[in-house]
């Protein structure tokens, strides 16, 4: 028995939408029961990418989180649906059935994940598939990790070691996040480098500002006493990274023959802490 | 449920794709499935890793479309005349833009075009007949722009348009001076340098240029995964450009971004610190370039007044400051740097600027002090240089091998034989037709030699066009200053405009007769992924495998739209011409012949082709890597399969396309063709914009606009087509029920006017009035907009009036018609001034 899932490598994300279009593709107007009715001409992502940006100046990044249905072990959705209407099949596969789940808006607000649209026209809630009927005649793939250009987006089956998705998990299988698990549904679709916040800045030496001071010591201390270090490159930046929101920091820069500076920071969002100014000794 | 379906071959303009029709209806479109074994992708091994494509095809995104595109909300299905144009009668040209369409048989709207061609032919000649093509909008030789259309039209005699080189401006006009590469329209070689940045490069500088966005024209997402890898190894990028781009999103690379029109100051400031600092490649200067000394006085302010390009001065014109200019400048000479800039798919925005020859050329310049050639050290577009099989060849769109009024393959080459002496130009078109008379530099695309840059075109000779047939349209959104086309089209000195196309673009309704044409889905033809040839030899190198493909029709045309070939022999026929047109071949015909026409067919028959749907050509066994300009770095014979290249194979070959063979810092064909030009001067020249921060229009209208090539769509074409590519969020926004083309602001500038994301804004100078949705975002610094180019929706407020506020999206309404300097017509949409302010309240 086959185990299908995802695993998504946000940072190799390139935000080119053809995932979003190629399901679009797949479900407009097509009718796969019974696993899907057909998708509206508009209005539905099945799949989607949150653009975020982040950082301030030009200490600016731009990620991408791929977002569908997570393929839940625990199906919020199911608790507002009748019987039957939304089922995960042993493959891993959550399906609200075209049928039962007729009328059953309530379910698209019970998602979490907002992965779960309103079709007005069928009366009828609809989500990604996994494109179940795809894999039922003998596909190894979905539409959305087919186009993707980068592999960023990696499906298969999970019980097959030599799956394209296997191995991912095995490589990288430390690394592995789910997006939002506090909301408790055990998401079964793995993400990479989901986007986290970062501090970005310059150093500076106080008596030379017409030049980028390469090799400055930087180093990122949180409450707990835990530190990070880096060094700036040849423009004088540094930069730290996957650090969690709304934590203290103090920053301290240091250069031979100069005295340390220090400042203190708050990650409520991606950070660029300007230029730190060393005076001589 | 799946599997019962008829799956066809076909290709786009973005990588080849299956169709699946069921029920004479495309259910599906997918990459073209080919089996995996099929396909034997290559092995580059740099620093003991093996980089390898994987067995898949990447297209380029709104090519997932097709579908939605083909069953278009947009598609033109009936022919249709303007309600208010009778031929016999009053023709009211200036309703054009306004009026309403009724809908016509085709016996009607063949009968109304064939017989206003004959009246025109017969009165004056066929010179009064002008019509042009569009780009992009489908692909193949026997159905696309420059086959029947060139064919047909050319039969008439008609009078023709040159194509400005909307793109790559600078490097036509301005790189070809100072190293040759004309018959690249100004574009390097990019031959194997994928294996040369992977192996050698150890820092990118991507200036002005998005290749994620542009992709290599026509080569989708290809090389998406070659950039990731140059990411993974820890090739250092670094990027120049006001907007914080979607290749800078990916690679995450340091961002430098300058005021617009000011790169050529930070160009010349970097070159400044390597020769005050005696850090250039003294030794390829020496033996590689001329005019070193005259360029270095201009730098060092030894000429020029004592005025010193120094990395000061840069700071204060382009807004970085000057200790990063010197970084990366010493940098740069420390480390074996390509830079990103130029080339196909690297068509950047400051290349399309006032002066944007002298960037350009300034670009050229940096590299050859840094030894252009030599390894890891190249001006590379980031989209080309796989390895690929370039000796088979295969007929492109764009050469004339795959012209079916120039090809060997025709008995009559009637695009050869047109004795209408005169030349219409793009740019100038609009004045043209209004005033009768024009007069312009150039040939277009200047292709044959530097001197064509010299040569000026005098318009009328014969006496003017009275006919405009348009074919799919996408000059409202492409072309500068567009108000002027809509005075052209409402001048009553086109006594007839005939629109054939897919899809209402803007223009379509500026015509009195529509004629539908159909997509390449719907009919057969024949094309290989990305290969146009013609100025681009061999463009597959921005593919990971060459594919050739069997356009099959998958399904009827929509409506009642019918292919451009059968179009032009129904116009033809009437003309009594449709013998000479077709000489007696169907489509399917023309296909065979042209398939048979190439090297393929001597290994694989037409009728396995056919049959097969797609051929793939591998890269040989033992195929031997030659980067682009190696061979002239190292004082060799060309090796690289630049075809185009007149010097190959002579006892010349060593040598660049420049008079004296060699880079020149001093050009030698400016020296001697327009020696007194101050503004493209011998030796590159730095000049305030004349639309830019220095310009007295900077006190009214103080923020400048950037427009580049969209991400989402190609030109015009994709966009306002599909439902699907128009909800892609930041393609276009939703608001009250309207797609409103983004707007990015930053947000100091959007504070300072009370702007939120969503609102609904207009951007405006004395030009025009743009209506479009805010984005407030850090990824443009403030004094600057920025908003994609070719939003193929012109909806202006009152419909067919100048000057009218458009609500979707047009912005080169605002854009100045001014070009490039002097003697050099490029179009200039990025030297552009406006204010902005909230639209609602």
């Amino acid at each position: 028995m086959p185990k299908y899932g995802f695993v998504i490598d946000c940072d190799k994300c390139t935000g080119c939408h053809a995932c979003f279009l190629a399901c679009k593709d797949e479900f407009t107007g097509n009718d796969y029961l019974p696993f899907s009715a057909a998708q509206p001409d508009s209005g539905h992502t099945w799949i989607r990418l949150n653009e975020i940006e982040h950082g301030e100046g030009t200490k600016v990044k731009v990620d991408y989180i791929p977002r569908l249905c997570q393929h839940c072990e625990v199906l919020a959705c199911a608790s507002v649906a009748p019987k039957g209407a939304v089922y995960r099949r042993a493959d891993g596969i959550v399906i609200i059935d075209p049928l039962k789940a007729k009328g059953c808006r309530e379910m698209v607000n019970a998602c979490p994940y907002g992965a779960i649209y309103w079709n007005q026209d069928k009366d009828l809630p609809q989500k990604c598939t996994m494109c179940a009927h795809m894999l039922e005649s003998g596909e190894e793939n979905t539409r959305c990790s087919e186009v993707c250009p980068t592999e960023a987006l990696v499906f298969g089956d999970l019980s097959d070691p030599n799956s394209a998705v296997s191995k991912l998990l095995k490589k990288k299988g430390d690394k592995v996040e789910s997006f939002k698990p506090e909301f408790a549904t055990k998401p079964a679709t793995k993400y990479l480098n989901l986007p986290k916040l970062f501090i970005a800045g310059e150093v500076l030496l106080a008596d030379k500002q017409k030049e980028c001071v390469k090799g400055a010591k930087v180093t990122l201390t949180d409450v707990d006493g835990a530190t990070a270090e880096t060094m700036t490159d040849f423009f004088g930046d540094f930069e730290f990274k996957n650090l969690q929101r709304n934590k203290e920091y103090t920053l301290t820069a240091e250069f031979a023959g100069y005295l340390p500076t220090e400042v203190k920071v708050r990650t409520y969002a991606s950070l660029n802490v300007g230029e730190l100014v060393l005076n001589t000794l | 449920m799946f599997d019962k379906h008829q799956v066809f071959t076909n290709m786009t303009n973005g990588g080849p794709i299956s169709v699946y029709v069921k029920d004479g209806k495309i259910v599906r479109v997918r990459p073209l499935q080919v089996p995996p074994q099929e396909l034997k992708p290559w092995v580059i091994e740099a620093d003991g890793k093996k980089y390898s494509p994987p067995r898949t095809f990447r297209l380029s995104p709104p090519c997932h479309a097709e579908r939605n595109r083909v069953d278009s909300y947009n598609r033109i299905l009936y022919p249709m005349k303007r309600v208010d144009f009778d031929p016999n009668g009053e023709r009211n040209p200036q309703n054009r833009g306004k009026s309403e369409y009724v809908r016509i048989s085709w016996t009607e709207a063949l009968d109304i075009v064939s017989g206003e061609m004959k009246r025109l032919m017969a009165t004056y000649g066929g010179h009064a007949i002008t019509g042009m093509t569009s780009s992009h909008h489908n692909w193949g030789i026997v159905g696309y722009k420059m086959g029947p259309f060139a064919r047909f039209m050319n039969m008439l005699n008609y009078t023709p348009i040159f194509d400005n080189t909307d793109s790559w401006e600078g490097w036509h006009w301005g790189a070809v001076h100072t190293y040759g590469f004309y018959w690249r329209l100004g574009m390097p070689e990019q031959f194997d340098l994928l294996e040369d940045i992977l192996k050698n490069t150890e820092m990118i500088v991507f200036w002005s240029n998005d290749p994620d966005t542009t992709r290599g024209t026509y080569s989708g997402q290809e090389s998406a995964i070659w950039r990731l890898w140059a990411k993974e190894k820890g090739i250092k990028t670094v990027f120049i450009d006001p907007l914080y781009n979607y290749t800078n999103a990916t690679m995450n690379g340091t961002w430098l971004p300058p005021r617009p029109g000011s790169d050529t100051a930070l160009a010349m400031a970097i070159s400044y610190v390597w020769i005050t600092e005696g850090t250039y490649d003294k030794e390829y200067v020496a033996e590689k370039t001329i005019g070193f000394d005259a360029f270095k006085d201009y730098i060092l302010g030894i000429s020029d007044n004592g005025f010193a390009k120094t990395p000061a001065w840069a700071a204060e014109e382009s807004g970085i400051p000057e200790r990063k200019i010197v970084a990366l400048a010493r940098e740069w000479a420390a480390k074996r740097t390509s830079l990103s800039s130029g080339c196909r798919g690297g068509e950047g925005g400051a290349c399309r600027t006032a002066y944007s020859t002298e960037w350009a050329r300034m670009m050229v310049c940096l590299q050859a002090m840094r030894g252009l050639g030599k390894p890891g050290i190249s001006i590379w577009g980031g989209t080309m240089g796989a390895p690929a099989d370039s000796k088979t060849w295969f007929p492109g769109y764009a050469e004339p091998r795959g012209q079916m009024g120039k090809s060997g393959v025709a008995k009559n080459k009637l695009a050869l034989t047109n004795t209408t002496q005169q030349r219409l130009f793009r740019l100038t078109l609009p004045e043209a037709i209004q005033t009768g008379k024009e007069s312009f530099l150039g040939d277009g695309f200047c292709g044959q030699s530097i001197e064509q840059h010299f040569k000026r075109n005098s318009y009328p000779i014969e006496g003017p066009a009275r006919m405009f047939y348009r074919y799919g349209g996408s000059f409202m959104g492409t072309m500068v200053d567009t108000n002027k086309w809509v005075k052209m089209y409402q001048s009553p000195n086109l006594e007839i405009v005939v629109a054939q196309d897919c899809w209402f673009s803007g223009e379509a309704k500026f015509a009195d007769i529509i004629l539908p044409a159909c997509t390449n889905l719907e009919r057969n033809d024949v094309g290989e992924w990305a290969a146009c040839g013609g100025y681009t030899t061999n463009a597959h190198i921005g593919n990971n495998y060459r594919v050739l493909v069997r356009e099959q029709k998958a399904v009827e045309p929509m409506g009642e739209s019918k292919s451009d070939y059968e179009i032009f022999t129904l116009l033809s026929e009437r003309l009594g011409m449709q013998e000479l047109f077709t000489e007696g071949n169907s489509e399917d015909d023309w296909a065979k012949l042209f398939y048979e026409s190439s090297d393929v067919a001597k290994t694989v028959s037409w009728e396995e082709f056919n049959k097969k749907g797609y051929h793939i050509i591998p890269v040989p066994d033992n195929y031997q890597a030659t980067p682009s300009l190696r061979w002239f770095a190292e004082g060799r014979d060309v090796d690289t399969p630049d075809t185009g290249n007149p010097k190959r194979g002579t006892d010349k070959a060593k040598e660049l396309g420049t008079y004296s063979g060699k880079i020149e810092f001093a050009s030698e064909s400016l020296r001697k063709n327009m020696p007194d030009d101050t503004e493209r001067s011998i030796v590159p020249s730095y000049h305030d914009s004349w639309e830019g921060h220095h310009s007295e229009l900077y006190k009214t209208y103080p923020l400048q606009v950037i427009s580049p090539h969209p991400r989402f769509s190609f030109h015009t074409q994709y966009d306002n087509h599909t439902t699907w590519v128009d909800e892609i969020p930041l393609h276009r926004v939703e608001k009250n029920g309207y797609r409103w083309w983004p707007i990015r602001i930053s947000p100091a500038d959007a504070k300072a006017r009370n702007i939120r994301t969503g609102d609904i804004v207009e951007l405006y100078n004395d030009r025009a009035s743009v209506l479009g949705s805010a984005v407030v975002t850090e990824r443009v610094r403030p004094g600057i907009i920025h908003s994609y180019a070719s939003g193929a929706k012109y909806d202006p407020i009152v419909p067919g009036q100048p000057g009218s506020t458009d609500r979707g999206g047009c912005i080169n309404l605002l854009t100045p018609s001014r070009m490039t300097s002097v003697n050099v017509p490029g179009m200039s949409p990025n030297s552009l001034l406006c204010e902005i302010r909230k639209w609602e309240d």
